[in-house]
């Protein structure tokens, strides 16, 4: 397994927020987290990228990666699309995409990622030398999952990328992961609260409730159980 | 009106040695979101160890880069050893840490130098500029060193993979670590950099104030006016503040009779409390806002 998690327990100063939670994901697979808000899916993405105090195990490619700086996580090949986006703000599309591909070497591949990029989100070509802070939310939202892709990174986690956008915008955005994860191969981890949107994407959904993973299955079974569409799906 | 334009040059001059002071402490406050207290004494040990090179028969040029680099190496050193520590201490364990580093330098100048006062060289002399009786050649020399040196600095930051990297890290410290910045050594670069340019304003005001342990005391607090002038915030704002604070303090030195020449430091001090009152992030700063 590319991924594998157990027993990862998380913490905000003395407030624990994860209970043992264990999962794993296989390469070039998508799965989901799923729950309601405060449930903690935030936490397992950041809690996997180093950002907060863990205990328990994480593996990524047979590496022990608990405990490690986010930046050496980062380097391993896992790209985080953080809540908020992560752009930065005061400096150019182009630059935020640049910044995405710090940490590699070869700059005609650099350059050939950019115009693969604007070619997945014409839009950001066209405003590729703007203050990324002057975008709309969709649009930075397309540049933050650009700029992961600018690591070329073996997986990616993905906190609601369908926040705040219009369901038009959402669509296109999710047509690209689909399309990325065909062509790249990249894993992805999707924590989202439109869960059917998520459960299209994805083939194994895990459910949270209070920092603890009380149900997992494939998706066409999570997205059938009767509880979960009454709690979650809203029909 | 000649002795007007003769101030403003002066001023450019004083000036740019406050837009290096205002820019180093830019620098550091961005990275490190402290004021460095100890930027001046810093620079001061910079020209003392210029001054040992020079005493010892280094050339002057040569002496100028050495002192550039080791100075480089000690930013970072500094930072590595002294505040990275602190990165999560309080704002008051940090105070601490200038004031320690401000007294350990101030110190270490008076026992291995001692406090009598030196003069310093100047590579470019203290005659008229090509007869000019507006500008001396070690002010051209100022305001030419420094104009090439903000212009490395600019190109470095706009230009180069690492100077955006920086500019990340300084500005979205957890997203740059997303993308795989270092952001550590980020901030020690920027410790580096902030004392490098430091020890070039220490080498060229050196001949105009002399060489003495607190040579820098006053013109740290003209850089800090130049830097809250124009923005804490902004690297540019505060070099466009120092230039100014340069020409406000001649200006004031020259056209305020009486007490003008005496109080030129107080002059100062009283733009960045009326600048403070109006706009208090300064002319190009940003104010912050920091969710609680």
């Amino acid at each position: 397994m590319m991924l594998e998690v157990n027993g990862l327990e998380a913490f905000y100063g003395e407030q624990q927020a994860l209970f043992g939670i264990g999962f794993g994901l296989d390469e070039g697979r998508v799965r989901t987290l799923l729950g309601a808000n405060g449930a903690g899916k935030t936490t397992v993405l950041r809690a996997l990228c180093g950002m907060i105090r863990t205990g328990g195990d994480i593996r990524f490619e047979g590496k022990c990666i608990a405990g490690w700086a986010t930046e050496d996580i980062v380097r391993l090949g896992v790209a985080h699309v953080p809540d908020g986006r992560g752009t930065f703000l005061r400096v150019t599309v182009e630059e935020n995409l640049q910044l995405g591909a710090i940490t590699r070497r070869d700059r005609v591949g650099i350059a050939a990622d950019i115009e693969q990029i604007y070619h997945h989100f014409p839009r950001l070509k066209e405003r590729r030398t703007q203050q990324a802070g002057l975008l709309s939310g969709g649009e930075q939202q397309m540049l933050a999952v650009g700029r992961a892709l600018m690591l070329r990174p073996r997986l990616m986690l993905l906190d609601e990328p369908s926040f705040g956008l219009a369901p038009l915008i959402v669509e296109e955005l999710f047509a690209i992961l689909r399309q990325v994860n065909r062509d790249t191969g990249v894993a992805m981890l999707i924590v989202e609260q439109n869960a059917a949107l998520a459960l299209e994407l994805a083939e194994h959904a895990y459910l949270l409730e209070t920092g603890r993973i009380v149900m997992d299955g494939p998706s066409e079974a999570i997205g059938a159980d009767e509880g979960v569409r009454r709690a979650y799906l809203g029909y | 009106m000649q002795l007007l334009l003769q101030q403003v040059m002066a001023g450019l001059a004083n000036g740019a040695i406050y837009a290096g002071m205002a820019l180093a402490v830019v620098m550091i406050f961005l990275a490190i979101d402290h004021l460095n207290f100890a930027q001046g004494e810093m620079a001061t040990f910079s020209a003392y160890v210029a001054w040992q090179l020079l005493a010892w028969g280094t050339p002057y040029w040569v002496a100028f880069v050495v002192v550039v680099i080791v100075s480089f190496i000690g930013g970072v050193a500094i930072e590595r050893i002294l505040f990275k520590p602190l990165h999560h201490a309080s704002i008051f364990a940090n105070l601490v840490a200038f004031f320690a580093l401000f007294s350990i330098l101030n110190s270490a100048d008076g026992y291995l130098w001692d406090y009598t006062i030196k003069t310093f060289p100047s590579p470019f002399g203290t005659k008229p500029l090509f007869g000019s009786v507006l500008i001396d050649a070690h002010e051209a020399g100022m305001i030419v060193v420094t104009a090439v040196l903000l212009g490395l600095l600019y190109l470095f930051f706009r230009g180069t993979r690492l100077g955006l990297a920086m500019r990340a890290a300084a500005a979205n410290p957890e997203s740059a670590r997303l993308v795989g910045i270092r952001v550590g050594w980020m901030t020690a670069l920027g410790w580096g950099i902030a004392a490098a340019i430091g020890a070039v304003a220490g080498m060229l005001i050196a001949p105009v104030v002399f060489l003495d342990p607190n040579m820098m005391f006053g013109v740290l607090l003209y850089g800090f006016a130049g830097a809250v002038l124009g923005g804490l915030t902004s690297p540019g704002g505060a070099v466009l503040g120092g230039f100014a604070v340069g020409i406000i303090e001649n200006l004031a030195g020259t056209f305020i009779p009486y007490f003008g020449r005496d109080l030129k430091l107080t002059i100062a001090l009283l733009v960045i409390v009326a600048v403070l009152m109006v706009r208090p992030a300064g002319i190009f700063g940003r104010s912050v806002v920091s969710r609680v």
